[in-house]
């Protein structure tokens, strides 16, 4: 605990360079990646960034320093030629695009770690923590470094400020942005530019096998909570920046643990909550609103027996039995029961000893959903001149999703009938207008 | 045999064993799914070490081999339940796992046999260093032996299931119609995929597993149109390379699996560039004399 303390208070200086990067890294990234994401291009983000490695091995052999811009041109250098390989193999050839991404990946990786055992095995004492670029060290990052991030990663969301409108239109619909005569395949190459650059940037905290997660899961996450491209963009930078801190934090409390792994975990986590828990496209809204539609189905369905019974018996405030409501139609005991006391709670029953009766809420009620169903019969037979016994099944089923403003269409369509297409006839207690 | 022919075999036999596999992943368009699985067998892996020691057994080699096909369980799960697009769904699944992988390795680091270095290119330098010996006569490298008995598994059941496989591959609606289930065979290969990349995974690595899986379908893709050919021709390459990456890699002192997956790059450019029928300079040539011919 005094030890997050420590860590929050930014004290220290270098905790401070690292927070301050790290936070900037994943922010920016996802910024970035939420157009990759949206491009459905999350492979070829993973192909770029294993594919990053030879540069940086090569730009250490050429300079043999490590400074931060020279690696970052070197991991620039060969991230485009990896896009440039995998357009040629699946265009100039009859390999598809996913196996093109899997050999560009998998053969520009192990030239990578060819070359980076070849540095190593030289013995050159600059070369220390090369390494580092595979599963990313948020805890090495110096002033100098950070200044560089700092300068790309603001140069990235300056450009997609600028662009946001290109960008957005491309993403969503291609052939609508060359219908209006935007230049595609330049903005193409301005968005494949900035992909590559944050994940240049992106490796020294995450870590070139890993980094794909960092375009990719914060926008995943934030895909989850809202419909609107800004709100995705901003949630899904908030997302990225707090699991950079997550990872400098671990990094930082235990130095030998690589920070990538951390921050993937993290970011992971948090798409796993948005995909269960966020409102409207989460797993867990979509489970409730679907049960609770299925209660309802439920319940009308009991309302309806009772009313069908009551009709039959010429009366409709009957206190009946349950067996007596199965014999009508079978229900699982356990679940009328259920329904029946929802009911009782919502002052549609009423219940003596265990026997159940309707009450005149609840009647209104009943007569409503029996009126919709010979409603819809009668518009199934009349309009769409359906058969007289095939009307019922789906009636059955529509009955459940009528909103008044429906009903009250269909009875002015049908002039108000007296009776369905089976001669019942047609309960209404005040007539609907509007 | 010397040390330098035991490496190249069991290099040899880790291609021979993927190029089989790769051949029906890359036509059923699921190299990344085969990444996928290389990537998310690895807490699987450090589990069936941190059980059994160094030397895991096979009984632990299959549990590993099972964090595969929960990949593909997760995958297919989250793009059609939670409704994720399905590269991000790929993408977020592997990740997640190889990063939990990576925690573990790094946790139990003092327990275990392996280092995060293993994970991405394996040291199949030191598989002679662990040989099989019996009545103290040595049989050669113990882990040359379990790749040898996956590959004779992958072989026999690739033969038993060939038409499964074949028809499934390219019409599943028919493969349905005549009663073969698409489902059984499509985790029949994932399981053999998640088996062989387990068993690679000390000498190679789970990263440049990939390369062997991917490249060498593909080189042969390029050369022809007939299934039983181009396994054939990936396993030639997948053992050709072994050999080249291995005396590359001693020539220049750098990984030797990194090596090997260059050689196998080197040769799908070959392939790319020079096949006569799928080529650039083929399909040019074709181009002409269509034109030569029209004129």
């Amino acid at each position: 605990m005094k030890e997050l303390l420590e860590f929050l208070s930014l004290a220290n200086a270098n905790v401070r360079y690292v927070v301050l990067g790290v936070m900037l890294l994943g922010a920016s990234t996802a910024v970035v990646g939420s157009f990759t994401f949206l491009r459905k291009k999350a492979l070829v983000g993973d192909a770029i960034a294993h594919s990053v490695l030879p540069g940086i091995c090569l730009a250490f052999m050429f300079s043999q320093y490590k400074h931060p811009l020279v690696l970052l041109i070197g991991a620039f250098i060969s991230g485009w030629l990896s896009i440039l390989s995998i357009d040629i193999i699946s265009k100039k050839s009859r390999i598809k695009s996913d196996t093109a991404i899997a050999i560009v990946l998998s053969v520009f990786f192990g030239i990578g770690i060819l070359l980076l055992t070849y540095i190593q095995s030289t013995g050159n004492a600059a070369q220390a923590g090369l390494d580092s670029f595979l599963f990313g060290q948020a805890a090495s990052l110096i002033r100098e470094d950070v200044m560089v991030l700092g300068a790309v990663c603001f140069l990235l969301v300056l450009t997609i400020y600028f662009f946001f409108k290109e960008f957005s239109i491309l993403s969503f619909d291609a052939d609508y942005a060359t219908s209006l005569g935007l230049p595609v395949r330049f903005l193409e190459v301005i968005l494949s530019t900035l992909t590559v650059l944050a994940i240049a940037v992106g490796i020294q905290a995450v870590g070139v096998v890993l980094m794909a997660a960092m375009l990719i899961t914060p926008a995943a996450a934030a895909r989850y909570w809202t419909n609107n491209l800004t709100k995705m963009i901003v949630l899904a930078a908030l997302f990225g920046a707090f699991s950079g801190l997550f990872g400098s934090y671990i990094s930082y409390s235990a130095p030998k643990m690589p920070t990538g792994p951390w921050i993937i975990v993290c970011i992971t986590i948090i798409a796993f909550v948005s995909l269960a828990f966020a409102p409207e496209r989460g797993l867990f809204f979509k489970w409730k609103r679907k049960r609770s539609k299925e209660i309802n189905t439920l319940d009308e369905n009991v309302l309806k027996i009772f009313f069908h019974l009551g009709e039959q018996e010429n009366n409709m405030f009957a206190a009946r039995k349950i067996p007596a409501l199965q014999k009508r139609r079978y229900f699982d005991e356990k679940k009328v029961l259920q329904s029946l006391k929802r009911m009782m709670r919502a002052g549609q029953i009423e219940q003596e000893d265990n026997t159940w009766k309707l009450t005149e809420t609840g009647l209104v009620e009943a007569k409503r959903i029996a009126r919709i169903h010979r409603l819809w019969e009668m518009y199934m037979s009349k309009f769409l001149r359906m058969p007289a016994d095939h009307v019922h099944e789906g009636a059955e089923s529509l009955e459940h999703f009528f909103t008044p403003s429906m009903e009250a269409m269909l009875e002015q369509d049908l002039d108000f009938p007296e009776t369905d297409p089976h001669d019942k006839p047609i309960p209404y207690t005040v007539k609907n207008e509007f | 045999m010397s040390f330098d022919y035991q490496i190249i075999l069991t290099g040899a036999l880790v291609a021979a064993s993927c190029a089989i596999l790769g051949c029906f992943l890359i036509l059923r368009k699921m190299a990344m799914i085969g990444d996928a699985i290389s990537h998310a067998v690895l807490p699987g892996i450090v589990i069936a070490f941190l059980i059994s020691g160094s030397r895991a057994s096979v009984p632990m080699l299959l549990g590993a081999a099972s964090f595969g096909v929960l990949t593909t369980f997760m995958i297919e799960w989250l793009s059609k339940k939670a409704r994720m697009q399905n590269d991000a769904a790929i993408g977020l699944v592997f990740t997640f796992l190889f990063a939990v992988g990576i925690i573990m390795l790094t946790l139990f680091a003092d327990k275990l046999d392996l280092d995060a270095h293993c994970v991405l290119h394996g040291e199949i330098a030191f598989v002679p260093l662990d040989q099989l010996i019996i009545n103290g006569i040595s049989f050669g490298p113990r882990k040359a032996w379990l790749l040898g008995g996956v590959f004779l598994f992958v072989v026999s059941i690739v033969i038993i299931g060939y038409r499964a496989l074949f028809i499934t591959t390219f019409d599943t609606a028919y493969a349905v119609s005549i009663g073969i289930s698409a489902v059984v065979w499509h985790y029949v290969l994932m399981a053999l995929v998640s088996l062989v990349t387990v068993v690679s995974f000390e000498a190679v690595g789970a990263v440049l597993v990939v390369a062997f899986l991917v490249v060498p379908a593909a080189t042969a893709y390029l050369l022809t149109d007939n299934l039983l050919k181009m396994i054939f021709i990936a396993v030639t390459v997948g053992i050709l390379s072994s050999f080249a990456g291995y005396f590359f890699a001693k020539f220049i002192d750098g990984s030797i699996p990194g090596a090997m997956s260059t050689a196998l790059g080197f040769f799908f450019l070959l392939s790319f560039i020079f096949s006569p029928k799928y080529g650039l300079i083929g399909k040019r040539l074709a181009k002409k004399r269509e034109v030569f011919q029209n004129t």
